[in-house]
């Protein structure tokens, strides 16, 4: 299997409409910037999922280590009043 | 020529361009060097049904004799058809497939602008939709021809090669005659020959970037619009129409 025939791996994010968050749909092959964001576009946005793309090289994204996993994320588990769970909701307010 | 012979001409002629490069766009489905580039390949070849669709529907209704879409896509003989021979060309490797484009989709991009100043309402919103698909596979395969030009011994002679032989097929797209002609007169068509320095610039600083040699002026293959066509245009129908020819009116 020829892997190098397949390009660099990039991540692509999208975002849905206008000032929402750019989640990520994917990834593509591509060799360069501008063919990263056509593949892109040809890949995840044929059926008008997305109005903006971000694309970045695969290997630009620092990951966690798995092994870290509890230290990173389990001291969060028991701190409760970290929770925005003890206000009244404001009477009218419906993005919070 | 009546007025509405010529659009009904036109209309024909626009749709087949479409419906004809669609089918060798489509050809490389499953079969490109990348499954992104086989997925943007099928998206062109969809684009281009798409505008195939309207403009057949819309030139059946200029007809008047009750032809749809499906009647003038699938029921005509090959004389009746009226696209530019650079669509029937075989698809090729993918340096052709994408110096094909390149060639279209740059002429294509400058028609469809002129023509959302058409004065008939129908062509214009046609050519509002269509001109920003054009723009897109034109930026796609300028940037292919790049890449090919520029990168390996071998992409670089394979672009060349494409350029040679497709050259003589561009000079079709700026044609004019009595049925352009009648319509120029009412403002419903382009004018053809006014858009050819333009595409001829843009294509020109491509290869020069890459470094490939503009072929100079040659001799232009010509017949299409006339229904004069290249060998490959009956294999295609042979495949294309079989559905219709051998159960007519197939429904899904």
């Amino acid at each position: 299997m020829a892997t190098d025939s397949q390009l660099e791996i990039w991540e692509v994010f999208m975002q849905s409409k206008s000032g929402a968050n750019y989640i990520h749909a994917g990834s593509v092959h591509a060799s360069d910037k501008r063919m990263a964001l056509q593949n892109a576009r040809d890949t995840y946005t044929r059926r008008g999922e997305g109005t903006s793309i971000w694309v970045v090289p695969a290997t630009a994204i620092v990951a966690s280590d798995p092994n870290d996993s509890e230290m990173l994320f389990d001291p969060a588990n028991d701190k409760i009043y970290r929770m925005p769970t003890f206000y009244t909701m404001p009477e009218g307010a419906k993005a919070i | 020529m009546t007025e509405k012979e010529a659009l009904f001409s036109y209309c024909l002629r626009l749709g087949d361009d479409a419906l004809i490069h669609s089918y060798r766009l489509s050809e490389w489905c499953r079969n490109a060097p990348m499954l992104e580039e086989d997925l943007a390949l099928t998206n062109f070849a969809l684009d281009l049904t798409g505008r195939a669709r309207a403009l057949l529907t819309y030139a059946g209704e200029i007809e008047g004799k009750g032809r749809t879409e499906d009647d003038l896509a699938y029921r005509r003989e090959e004389r009746h058809y009226f696209n530019n021979l650079i669509c029937e060309l075989p698809k090729g490797d993918f340096a052709t497939t994408i110096v094909r484009l390149l060639f279209t989709a740059t002429q294509e991009h400058l028609f469809y602008s002129e023509l959302t100043h058409s004065q008939d309402g129908t062509l214009a919103a046609i050519a509002a939709k269509t001109v920003k698909e054009a723009q897109y596979h034109m930026v796609h395969a300028s940037d292919w021809v790049r890449r090919l030009g520029l990168g390996t011994e071998e992409s670089h002679e394979r672009l060349e090669r494409a350029i040679d032989e497709l050259c003589p097929y561009t000079g079709e797209m700026f044609e004019t005659d009595k049925v352009v002609a009648v319509l120029q007169d009412k403002n419903i068509a382009v004018d053809n020959a006014a858009i050819r320095s333009n595409w001829k610039t843009y294509i020109e600083d491509i290869l020069r970037e890459v470094g490939v040699m503009v072929p100079g002026s040659q001799h232009m293959q010509t017949g299409g619009r006339k229904g004069i066509h290249t060998e490959y245009m009956g294999h295609i129908l042979t495949e294309m129409q079989y559905l219709q020819r051998t159960y007519p009116d197939a429904t899904w």
